[in-house]
């Protein structure tokens, strides 16, 4: 009996990502969560700007590939005209939280009916390195040598927490990769994330805290190591907003 | 008994597989060279192999099939 073995809602290309990078896991896991819930037919992505911009060759379904940030946005013209269609976004950091941010926070508050799986690896990947809006205080990216200085360029941006501030979302969660217990919990979440858009609640936005081997200059496991002692105390595991959960209270 | 195979031509070497294993079965073989030029992960004792695919769910790229 097979126990695992690679979802049919991925290609068989092999991943373009840089070894151990934790993109081709978050791609299986909503590959996993296509495929259990039946839906890989009637599904379309919507691929970012970023390490994931070929995210349309990896998944079996139909994609679209976004202008930069512009991915719920996208995704909200798909679902308005095809409502019976499953729509996600697959969005990074610099995709979601910098150049994207208006329309993340427009879709959020609109509520629209789309999942938007938010990668956060503190740094943009694609591009080399640079800091981010999410790159720790005192992170060194290829932009700031010296370490992030949040006097001159700010704190990062906690969107978990900016977004369940407003009425419109229906499910806000941040998980993470690091491991594999946060692996399978990272998995539910974003199966969860995709029922809620079946069951038509609206918008679900998972944020998937992640690791950027090659540009924070370390080893896959340490990587991992580093994202469990400095990226999860400052963005915190957890469900923060859930609508229908506080309904059944 | 457990069964893992690798799919070694896509294999990056990365060693999340090894971190996960919980009986330290497999190691990346150092002799060995595939098609990307990584040396892949590959299993020392499949005989100790409990399939618990923690290995598969760590892998990135899809690499590793367990079957029981």
């Amino acid at each position: 009996m097979v126990v695992f073995d690679k979802p049919k809602a991925l290609t068989d290309a092999p991943l373009h990502y840089c070894p151990g990078c934790t993109h081709g896991i978050i791609h299986r896991l909503v590959a996993e969560a296509i495929d259990e819930l039946g839906i890989l037919g009637k599904t379309v992505g919507v691929a970012p700007v970023g390490c994931a911009v070929m995210a349309y060759d990896y998944f079996a379904c139909d994609m679209v590939e976004a202008a930069h940030g512009r991915a719920p946005a996208v995704a909200t013209g798909l679902k308005r005209a095809m409502p019976e269609n499953v729509i996600f976004t697959y969005q990074g950091d610099g995709d979601l939280a910098s150049i994207g941010m208006a329309e993340t926070v427009h879709a959020a508050t609109r509520n629209e009916n789309i999942t938007v799986i938010f990668v956060n690896n503190a740094i943009y990947g694609m591009t080399g390195g640079q800091m981010a809006p999410t790159s720790l205080p005192g992170q060194v990216t290829q932009t700031s040598p010296y370490g992030r200085d949040v006097k001159t360029v700010g704190y990062p941006i906690r969107v978990c927490e900016m977004l369940s501030a407003l009425d419109g979302p229906e499910l806000i969660q941040r998980v993470a990769v690091n491991n594999v217990k946060n692996v399978m919990a990272a998995k539910k979440a974003i199966k969860k994330a995709f029922q809620n858009q079946i069951d038509g609640k609206g918008f679900s936005l998972i944020e998937v805290v992640s690791s950027c081997p090659t540009n924070w200059g370390m080893t896959p496991s340490n990587a991992l190591k580093w994202l469990e002692e400095n990226m999860i105390p400052y963005y915190p595991l957890g469900v923060y907003k859930d609508r229908s959960a506080k309904e059944v209270k | 008994m457990a069964k893992v195979t690798f799919k070694t031509d896509i294999c990056k070497g990365c060693g999340l597989c090894i971190e996960a294993c919980p009986k330290k079965l497999l190691v990346i073989a150092k002799d060995k060279i595939n098609k990307k030029g990584h040396s892949p992960a590959e299993m020392t004792d499949q005989s100790k192999c409990i399939g618990c695919a923690f290995c598969a769910t760590m892998c990135p790229d899809c690499v590793i099939t367990v079957e029981k």
